[in-house]
This record gives C-alpha cells, structure tokens and sequence, in this order.
C-alpha cells in the first residue's frame, strides 16, 4: 500500500470531502504513471545517448568521411543541447518512434510487434502453469503447516528461487528434447508449418486452435510446454510462498473460528471463505509474476531460440544495436509499469479496507 | 542498588542475565541469543557452511586447485569426463580441469556479491534515512525516484546499461547495483520513520546533536537488521543475474573462469559432454540456494516481528 494517508482521508467524511478524496488518489496515480514514465524514459535517454562511445558511429562505422558524419550528426539531432535532444527523445519514444534497427533496418517498433506475441504467450502460459499449479500448493502447505508437504512446498520453492534459469533449460532439454523426445527441438513452430500456417493475432496456440489446425496445435504445444513449464516452475516458487503466507495470515483470523462454530466443513472454510479472501493479495502477487516473466524470458527465450523480445533484446545486445535495445527495454519497460500500476488500483478495487467506509 | 549475587555464574548465565552490568555485557547476551535463535534452524546453518566453503574456496583457490584455471592441455586432456585421473569433474572443450576453474570462479562470484552489496546497500541506507528522517519535500522527492527504479524490470535495465558501457565484470557489478538499492531505500525509510520520533532520539536532539550526527550515529544502526536480511535474500538474485550476464557474455569475458560464462561456453556440447555446463550451474545453485536459507533464518533470528510467517 503506498497511499494510506489518502484512504484514510476519505473514511469518515462528508460526501464532499470523500469525492475530494477520491480524486486525490487518482492525482496521484497520475503523478506516479507520468513520473514513472518519464524516468523510464530518462534513464534510456541517458543509457542510449549520454553513455556510449558515439550514436553517429555506430551507425555509420569508422570508415564514413567526415562531412556525412556531421550530416548524420544534424540529423539524429545530436549537434542539439542535451535538453533539447531529450525532449525530441521523449517525443519519438511517446510515438512508439525508437528509431531504425541497424540489425534488420526495420524500424524497431515494427520489429517489435511482430516479436511481442511470442514473449506474451510464453509468459502467459508460463503464469498459468505458475498459479494453476502454485497456489493450491501453497494452500495445502498452509493448512499442513509444519507437514511434509509443507517441507516439500517449500523446497520446491526455494530451489525455485535459486536455480539459474538458463542452465535449467539446457538440462531439460538435455532430458525432455536429446534424451526423451517428450518435446520439440528448440524454436516457436516446426519449418514444415512455417509456411503453411498463417497466424492472425501471433498467439499460436490461439491461432492455430481457432483455425482448427490441430497438427499445427500439436506441434506449437510440444514447442511452447518446456520453456513455458520452467518459466511456470519459477512464478510457482514465488507464488505457492506468498500464497501460503497469506492462508495463514486469513486462517488465523476469527471469522475462521467463527465458520468452524457453526459447523461449516474444512473444505468450504478453506477453499471458499479463507482463500477467497487471500485472493485480494494474490491478484496483485501473480500480476507481479506475470510481469517478472515478461522480463524473465530473456534468458529463457535465449536457450530455446524463442522468437520474442528477448531474443530480440539478447540479439541485438550481441550486435551493438542499441535502438533495438533501447527500444525493447522501453517496450518492457513500459508493460512491466503498466501491470504494477494496474495491480496497484486492482488491489484497492477489491479490497473493500482500502476503499471509503 | 542489589548486591551482585556471590554465587559464581556460568558463562550461559553470564551472556543471559537480566542485569548486564555492563554495555559489552549486554551486547555479547543479545548476541547469543539471535545466535540460539539462529542455529536452531539447520537449513540456515546449511546456508551458512555453503557460504563458508565458498570463501574459503576463494581464498584457497590458488592452493587447492590441481591444474590451471585458464590454460587448458589442449592436446591429451580436451572434454575428458568426470572421474578421469586427475580431473574430478571432468575437463572442458580447451582440455581445462573444470574443478580448477569453479574454484577459481569463486572469487569472481564473491568479487561481484561484495561489490554490490558495498554499492547498493550504503546507497540505498542513505537514500532511506535521509528521506524518513527529513520528511516533507526531501521525501516525497527521494521516494519518488526509489519508486521509478522500483518499477523498472531489472534484468533488462541491466542488460541495456552493460549494452552500453560494454561487457566486463566491473560494468555487470555496477549494472546490478544501479537495479537492486531501491528495496534497501524503501527499508531503511521505514525503520527510521518508526524510530524517527522515539523519546531517544528527542533526547539525543535535546543533547544537541546535529541532523547529520542523529541519522547517521542513532537511525541508521537501527535499519540494519533488517537491512542485512534483505541483502542477503538478494544475494541469491544477485547471483543468478550475474551468472545470466555471464551466460549472454556481457559479463566477465573469456578466459576468466565465471561459472555462468562456463555455462554457455558449454552448452554447445550438452548432448554429448554434459558435464562441461552442468558442474558451474551446480556451483550457481548451491551459492544461491546457501544465501536463500541464510537469510531466511536471519530473518527469523534477526526480526522475531517477521518470524512464525
């Protein structure tokens, strides 16, 4: 919670001052989105243009006469104050304008658009697994607490925490791809369907599902199941921990005890009256999560030559394209803000605390 | 005043007594019982024997390691197995003695732990009590900024900043710590707020003392529980951020022995000789994991308020 003193402005007002209230907390998640934004943007700025060796030489190389160094030089407005530049940056990067990748002379928000679905559906499908699977764990370990399955909960958890990500995915390919043929060589699709198996919205699994296309769903699924189960393997381990703590912290209160007096069974208490309100919190940990994947993919993204934004990030690191990079750290940038934001006001929607009594 | 009792005391009884007699007294008894309450978790003491054996590894590294770290025997001993006569672990595609090199890798790894914690944790304890103890506009301006780097995805700041300052373990080091101050800066600020009006510190002001002297002498002890904690649960996120730098070859660069530079220096042999990125990924789990139990029993020994959760 970051805005307590505003919450408990509006509790106990008159119906003026609490619609005054109201709007001071939207102010000031205005404040907080703007000046979130314009950091994000500071800091690339800085990092693109402050930072390195020189913009136009990277460009052109070495080797460029002089007078097309300076003509480049005006036009990437880089003979401007540095004020000036930023805000001609600030008004590029609000347009979605990152500039030209020197990798694939795209633009880079094209480049970008056409790599995000890929990152989105890994990440989804990462942050299902993760919960599906994470948050009927950590119930179980909360309501045995101190049982073995409590233990295990907890060291599956805590290897999850601890695990190199990358060098996870090399082994379970070594085991599930080299070894088991359970799933696919690494990549999003197999060539024969590349051509075949035109995608409407980049989601493939979606796609091929809507299109009826069930040997393209088969082979998008044996592709996606691996990097998608470890990406899950990671969000679980946070979200099976906190949803835990939070069953314990619902289940000590007195309306449980209150429940067990009148005779409801321990099913209904903790599946549908405890868990239901450890859902407020949650919502917002496994938003977090979803976002933690959308960055965390990077490196997963790498070993499985998934075709995403992280691919696209690492790629273009390799090569000293820093508008690809610049541009796809905003992109992230600006999703991995926009669901911490969203979680935020999530979190006072549906917990009633936070809102005017 | 009581007489002391004549009865001569135990040392437990000494370290435990409700009347110190003096302040040395009355530090070395709240330090054995964080101590009693700390080892009475053996996950943390696990944690801290890792820990332990990685720094004697690092300062034993020279002496314990049989071959080389960084020129390998090209010509009889390139990707032998593990349990191949005199190379325990197996040898890597430049016929170097992996063990040599893990135990070698341990000094970056440690190089890169200490780095950040010294950069990040003073940063964001400054940052933290100047913003809670000073209030109004100082704080609303100094929060503002921990809570823009707060929202960032960290990873691929870092991957952008090491972008642009060039590979190497030093800029991977300064990356991490750039990303990783803000949760000590949000910590330390609320520690100060809740000591900022206690009646010692009123005391302390009435005594004269300066702004400067009050935070720095009397708020910033107080955050440091919870501090350490903090970094050390990092510590294990540090670890894996470093060793994925490593891995995408922004960090430390070729010879050097960094278990996650080992690791993609492997992978392009997994099929056939697993070992040669397996064994580094193994060193990478256990250090992580080792800070992981750590801090979690610090916080149950340090900060009995977050203890039992």
């Amino acid at each position: 919670m970051t805005l307590p003193e505003t919450s408990q402005m509006v509790a106990g007002r008159s119906k003026g001052a609490r619609a005054r209230g109201r709007a001071a907390v939207v102010a000031r998640f205005l404040v907080v989105i703007v000046t979130t934004y314009l950091g994000l943007l500071a800091v690339t700025f800085f990092i693109g243009r402050v930072i390195p060796i020189d913009p136009v030489l990277a460009v052109l190389g070495d080797r460029a006469p002089a007078h097309v160094v300076e003509r480049v030089r005006e036009e990437m407005g880089l003979n401007l104050p540095l004020y000036q530049q930023f805000f001609r940056y600030l008004g590029d990067a609000l347009q979605g304008n990152f500039g030209t990748s020197v990798l694939t002379t795209n633009p880079v928000m094209t480049d970008i658009r056409r790599v995000l679905p890929a990152t989105v559906e890994l990440a989804t499908l990462g942050t299902l697994i993760g919960s599906l699977i994470g948050v009927p764990l950590g119930v179980l370990a909360a309501v045995k607490r101190g049982s073995l399955i409590d233990q295990a909960v907890r060291i599956i958890g805590l290897i999850g925490y601890s695990v190199p990500i990358f060098w996870l995915a090399l082994l379970s390919l070594l085991l599930f791809y080299a070894q088991l043929r359970w799933v696919a060589f690494p990549g999003r699709i197999d060539v024969v369907y590349e051509y075949t198996f035109t995608p409407k919205t980049g989601l493939f699994l979606l796609d091929s599902l809507w299109q009826r296309q069930w040997d393209v769903f088969r082979d998008v699924f044996r592709h996606i199941i691996l990097p998608a189960s470890l990406l899950g393997y990671v969000s679980l381990a946070y979200i099976s921990r906190m949803t835990r703590n939070f069953m314990l912290n619902e289940l000590s209160q007195e309306y449980i005890v209150a429940a067990r007096a009148k005779g409801l069974s321990e099913t209904r208490i903790i599946w549908f009256h405890a868990l239901r309100n450890a859902a407020v919190p949650l919502v917002t940990v496994i938003a977090l999560s979803y976002a933690s994947l959308l960055e965390g993919s990077v490196l997963t993204e790498t070993v499985f030559a998934w075709p995403g934004i992280g691919l696209y990030i690492t790629n273009s690191l390799q090569n000293a394209d820093m508008n690809a990079v610049l541009g796809g750290t905003i992109v992230i940038g600006s999703i991995f803000i926009a669901i911490n934001i969203l979680s935020d006001i999530l979190y006072r929607t549906l917990d009633p605390r936070t809102r005017a009594r | 005043m009581t007489a002391v009792p004549s009865v001569p005391m135990s040392r437990r009884d000494w370290l435990l007594s409700d009347r110190p007699q003096s302040r040395t007294q009355a530090r070395l008894g709240r330090a054995y019982m964080t101590w009693r309450r700390f080892s009475a978790n053996r996950l943390a003491l696990v944690g801290l024997g890792i820990l332990m054996l990685l720094i004697l590894m690092a300062i034993f590294a020279g002496v314990l390691s049989p071959h080389s770290p960084v020129s390998g025997n090209l010509a009889g001993a390139r990707l032998l197995p593990p349990g191949s006569p005199g190379y325990l672990l197996g040898t890597d595609e430049q016929g170097r003695d992996i063990l040599s090199r893990l135990l070698h890798g341990s000094r970056l790894t440690l190089f890169v732990i200490i780095l950040v914690a010294v950069i990040a944790a003073p940063t964001g304890l400054i940052v933290g009590a100047v913003a809670g103890y000073a209030g109004g506009w100082v704080d609303a301006v100094l929060m503002r900024i921990t809570d823009i780097f707060l929202a960032f995805p960290k990873l691929v700041l870092a991957l952008a900043l090491v972008a642009a300052l060039g590979p190497g373990i030093e800029n991977a080091v300064l990356a991490i710590a750039v990303t990783s101050w803000p949760p000590y800066a949000r910590i330390a600020r609320a520690e100060t707020m809740t000591v900022r009006n206690a009646d010692y510190i009123a005391a302390v002001r009435l005594m004269g003392a300066s702004p400067l002297r009050i935070v720095l002498l009397h708020v910033m002890p107080m955050c440091l529980s919870s501090l350490i904690v903090r970094i050390t649960l990092d510590m294990a996120g540090v670890i894996l951020t470093a060793a994925g730098l490593g891995f995408l070859g922004l960090g430390a660069q070729p010879p050097l022995p960094e278990w996650g530079a080992m690791i993609a220096s492997g992978r392009r042999f997994i099929l056939d000789q697993w070992w040669v990125a397996t064994m580094p990924g193994i060193a990478i789990l256990l250090v992580s994991l080792a800070f992981n139990l750590l801090g979690d029993g610090l916080r149950d020994a340090l900060d009995p308020r977050e203890a039992g959760q």
